[in-house]
């Protein structure tokens, strides 16, 4: 057994695709080599901003030997057919077998194939990997014509401690495989020479580079966290900033800076947002939980006094300019009230056919008063907050750190003297952007959060922008997603429909149709199944509870599914849906026949009953025990009472299957037919005032 | 594990502003490269001269350059307010033509020239793409870091003028006043010693000579532009770069094409254009920029 190392060496790689070309070239590799037929007991992969490297043990030094049979032409065959087999197969006649089958008697050649020696395989392997490589974006350099992510310097190919003999051709020059690396570009740069894996992982550990990411990030954090700690300070923690971090450094020593205290005025937001996006260093907070004026910055270079000074200086002194900038936007950005921001935001397009963010915000502010009371907010305040909840879109803060877009303008408006509900409102009505984030509850955010999507969802519908596929461009589905979470997290009982109208009334757009108003309601229905899957409610039961009656208001929908998946669950449940099958089967193929008989598009019974037409006890029974019930079911109905109208409902089973045992619908008589088709379809109509049962799969009933 | 050593001699350097540039020329004239003057052009970049975008074209030509390039940049004056925003400024621009595999080495050695010894840093290649879309052109590369700041940009250049680069050219940008900051310690830009002499022997700030400048051109770029008469010269310019082309002149019609790009950064500074005109200016920008290029890899491949 034996091992192959590989290691391609190039100037730095971005942090962002360290990790998936890590696994790219990992996947191609072992995919080739399980097709080639080379087995291995491991292949692990490594990454630093300037190697992606694979380890991979257990090879054998040859493929496995294989035998072949194979049928030839049947005995008896021309001359002619017979010698094509032969040298076809590289066997003699003596060699081959006759061997009786079913289609007669046949000839068979048994072929052994010596397996081929590992190291001849693997260059090829490697050199099609590196050639199949997908990088989203990738360049050339000097005069070849080979793509790689940034130019590729070397590429150590080392298989049972000897090099590999390969070259990768990149145009004008080539790459021939090498058994040499070098360290730190600046603490170790000479050349390395390696013959394994072990060799390679301890010459790169005393050169200054730790190949395991999750190495490097260990000591990120432990490094970081023990700087904080013994300053009395804790790390902010960040793990998207950390993955960055890590694939900038290969020996990667945190340091503690600095801020200066003139800036610990501004918001923390900011702050952060400068150290973070600008300077890739973490934020530090006090014991208290307030942000602290240190910061943690991740040096590439080993820990020695002077040059950690040096090091730390230069970054605070980097992180003053930024900060100065900020500050300068800050004091700039709040020479101007946040209202009298609003005529800028004429400048700004919220999309070409949906008119300007001014225009937005117009409808969405009434849009938002009309939502107020729904969720218990003043519909002044909740006008008023709208008003201003764009406003930051146009300070020099919001332009420098899009991010921090509501938050900026939640600052503004409280240094304004605006109150703290509409400051908040302005920061929270962006929220939730996505399934990690908090939903605000406060009524006004909730008033805006709404009105602002709903703003945006029907607007996308009316002009056709909708999504299909994976393309979502103006993340429409994340967007309805929003409201979901803010209704349902919420217990909010809002009807959708007659806001989604509000809405389509405040666009000016002539042709816009009330069925927009539905599609959007199914498009949201669809992303509540989905938002629902991960409770394990059955998606087959929402569609047939929103069927019944196009259901628009989504706390009761969940409610009422509530109800009938705990009756489904139950005996008397399968026998009401056991019985209405049976109803359903009846009239819906007497829908076909009709349908198909008298080529119409659709059919739909009679309702009509007439009583003097019914003749039989049990069909009587039935129609006076569905009077009274339908009654009951339309009280209970009204008031939300799902649950008794629901074991209301059930009380029809037992009439139901009586007339089904006595009563026989297909009856001679075409009057006592059609009044009896007409009964069944009146107890359809009015169990689908509960749900559409016709839509429950019977996975959903025990 | 091993401890790093640090190199001990540091050695000391002139490091006001024109020896920074004297030693960078001088260093990559010891590289081969030919050092040329500032393009006597309006441009926003170094990029812009002609010595990089119409040179990175050529397919056969060996091109080794450095140069010294003045930027202007309308919209980002302060009135001499800002201590690190100007409206004119300095770029020293490296062209390497085809990029050789030891660049990386080769601009750490331009580093050390002026005194900023990589072992002595931190420095950092840091994922930073180009893309140019008056130019039409775009590159792959990093910004470099020393001690966390941006002191240069590399770039490997892959199409200009829409047109694919072959061989490829890599470009590198030092910022010189930022960089003279970082290694005088100043604060401000105005505060940089230009020459190394003391003030009361004639010695000059970099405030000394420009900050009179910044704040007129500013004034001049956000209020007194004469908006008609930049938008005729927009005109002008694009009209004549086109007709250069056609005469088969497209190093005049490319001086053309800069003027025009120079008029609407005016134009944009003025803040009279709304976001879709500002793209329809941008196309047609790229228009001539396109035409020359095509125009001049013609006539150099024939």
């Amino acid at each position: 057994m034996a091992e192959l190392l590989l290691e391609l060496f190039s100037e730095e790689m971005p942090a962002s695709m360290q990790v998936q070309a890590s696994n790219d070239l990992k996947l191609l590799l072992i995919n080739k080599l399980s097709a080639t037929r080379l087995i291995f007991s491991r292949a692990d992969s490594y990454v630093t901003p300037r190697r992606l490297t694979l380890a991979i043990d257990g090879l054998p030094s040859r493929q496995p030997n294989i035998r072949e049979e194979r049928r030839g032409p049947r005995v008896g065959a021309s001359e002619k057919a017979i010698n094509g087999f032969l040298t076809f197969s590289g066997v003699t006649l003596d060699q081959c077998e006759r061997r009786n089958t079913n289609n007669g008697e046949f000839w068979f050649a048994t072929i052994e194939k010596s397996g081929q020696i590992t190291a001849d395989l693997l260059p090829q392997i490697i050199l099609s990997s590196i050639q199949e490589m997908p990088w989203s974006k990738s360049m050339r350099w000097g005069t070849n014509n080979f793509r790689w992510i940034r130019p590729l310097h070397h590429i150590l190919a080392v298989f049972d401690g000897r090099v590999l003999k390969g070259t990768l051709d990149l145009g004008k020059t080539e790459l021939t495989f090498t058994d040499r690396t070098r360290g730190h570009r600046f603490l170790a740069p000479n050349v390395r020479v390696v013959n394994s894996f072990k060799e390679y992982r301890t010459e790169l550990l005393n050169s200054f580079v730790i190949i395991e990411r999750e190495y490097r990030k260990d000591i990120i954090l432990k490094d970081a966290r023990y700087l904080c700690d013994s300053n009395g300070l804790i790390l902010r923690e960040d793990s998207e900033l950390l993955e960055e971090v890590c694939g900038l450094v290969e020996w990667p020593v945190p340091l503690m800076g600095r801020i200066d205290p003139e800036f610990m005025s501004m918001p923390p937001e900011v702050l952060i947002a400068s150290m973070r996006r600008h300077q890739k260093c973490f934020a530090v907070n006090k014991k208290n939980g307030t942000l602290a004026d240190r910061f943690v910055m991740v040096s590439n270079m080993s820990s020695e006094i002077t040059r950690n000074a040096t090091i730390v200086a230069g970054n605070e002194k980097v992180l003053r300019a930024r900060l100065s900038d900020a500050k300068f936007f800050w004091e700039k950005d709040r020479a101007i009230n946040l209202l009298d921001r609003r005529k800028a935001l004429r400048e700004v397009q919220f999309y070409s056919k949906l008119g300007t963010m001014a225009d937005k915000v117009e409808r969405f502010a009434i849009l938002a008063a009309t939502t107020a009371p729904m969720v218990g907010a003043n519909a002044d305040k909740a006008y008023h907050a709208a008003l201003l909840a764009k406003a930051d879109l146009t300070t020099s803060m919001v332009n420098e750190f899009p991010d921090l877009q509501g938050i900026i303008g939640r600052y503004y408006a409280l240094d304004a003297g605006e109150d703290l509900h509409i400051a908040d409102a302005i920061a929270e009505h962006y929220y939730p952007r996505g399934p990690r984030d908090i939903c605000p509850t406060s009524p006004i955010s909730l008033a805006l959060s709404i009105a602002d999507k709903v703003d945006t969802l029907i607007g996308f519908f009316i002009i056709n922008e909708i999504p299909t596929g994976s393309k979502d461009p103006f993340a429409l589905r994340r967007t309805a997603l929003g409201i979901i979470r803010i209704i349902i997290e919420n217990g909010l009982r809002i009807k959708l429909l007659p806001l989604f109208a509000k809405a389509r009334a405040l666009i000016a757009i002539v042709d816009s149709v009330a069925e927009t108003d539905k599609k959007l309601l199914r498009f949201l229905i669809d992303r509540l199944k989905g938002y629902l899957r991960k409770n394990r409610i059955p998606q087959d039961l929402i569609t047939a509870v929103f069927d019944s009656g196009k259901e628009d208001d989504l706390v009761r929908l969940l409610t009422r599914v509530d109800v009938l998946r705990d009756f489904l669950s139950t005996k008397d449940g399968s026998k009401l849906l056991f019985g209405y099958r049976r109803v359903f089967n009846i009239l819906r193929a007497e829908e076909k026949d009709y349908i198909r008989q008298c080529s119409a598009s659709h059919f739909v019974l009679p309702e009509l009953i007439d009583f003097s037409h019914l003749v039989q006890t049990e069909e009587i029974n039935l129609y006076n025990a569905l009077q009274t019930i339908s009654t009951k079911i339309k009280v209970y109905l009204s008031n939300d009472d799902f649950i008794n109208a629901t074991a209301a409902a059930y009380l029809l089973i037992e009439p139901i299957n009586a007339f089904f045992d006595r009563v026989k619908v297909n009856a001679n008589d075409a009057l006592l037919r059609n009044n009896r088709l007409s009964l069944l379809n009146a107890i359809r109509k009015v169990m689908d005032n509960i749900a559409n049962f016709s839509l429950i799969k019977t996975s959903s009933s025990p | 594990m091993p401890s790093g050593n640090v190199e001990s001699s540091v050695y000391r350097v002139n490091n006001h502003f024109q020896a920074i540039i004297s030693m960078l020329q001088s260093y990559w004239a010891s590289k081969g490269c030919i050092v040329l003057q500032p393009y006597d052009m309006e441009v926003g970049a170094g990029t812009l001269a002609p010595y990089t975008t119409l040179r990175s074209l050529n397919p056969n030509e060996i091109w080794r350059a450095v140069y010294v390039q003045p930027s202007r940049r309308p919209t980002d004056g302060r009135y001499g307010e800002n201590p690190n925003r100007l409206q004119r400024y300095y770029q020293l621009q490296v062209i390497l033509k085809p990029s050789p595999l030891d660049s990386q080495d080769l601009y750490l050695g331009s580093l050390s020239a002026i005194g900023l010894n990589p072992i002595l840093h931190d420095i950092r290649f840091v994922e930073d793409d180009w893309e140019n879309l008056t130019l039409g052109a775009w590159g792959l590369g990093w910004e470099v870091w020393c001690d966390g700041m941006e002191i240069s940009q590399y770039t490997y250049f892959q199409q200009i003028g829409g047109i694919d680069c072959t061989p490829i050219s890599l470009e590198v940008t030092y910022g010189l006043e930022r960089i003279a900051m970082y290694l005088q310690g100043k604060d401000t830009i105005f505060n940089l010693d230009w020459n190394g002499i003391p003030t009361e022997e004639g010695g000059k700030t970099y405030g000394d000579i420009y900050k009179q400048a910044e704040l007129e051109f500013s004034a001049y770029n956000f209020k007194y532009a004469d908006i008609d008469q930049l938008l005729r010269r927009f005109v002008d310019c694009e009209f004549a770069c086109l007709k250069l082309v056609e005469v088969n002149l497209p190093l005049p019609a490319y001086d053309q094409c800069l003027k025009a790009v120079h008029a609407f950064n005016l134009i944009d500074a003025r803040g009279i254009i709304s976001v879709n005109e500002r793209q329809a200016y941008i196309s047609r920008i790229r228009k001539l920029a396109k035409a020359c290029c095509e125009k001049w890899v013609e006539n150099s491949t024939a």
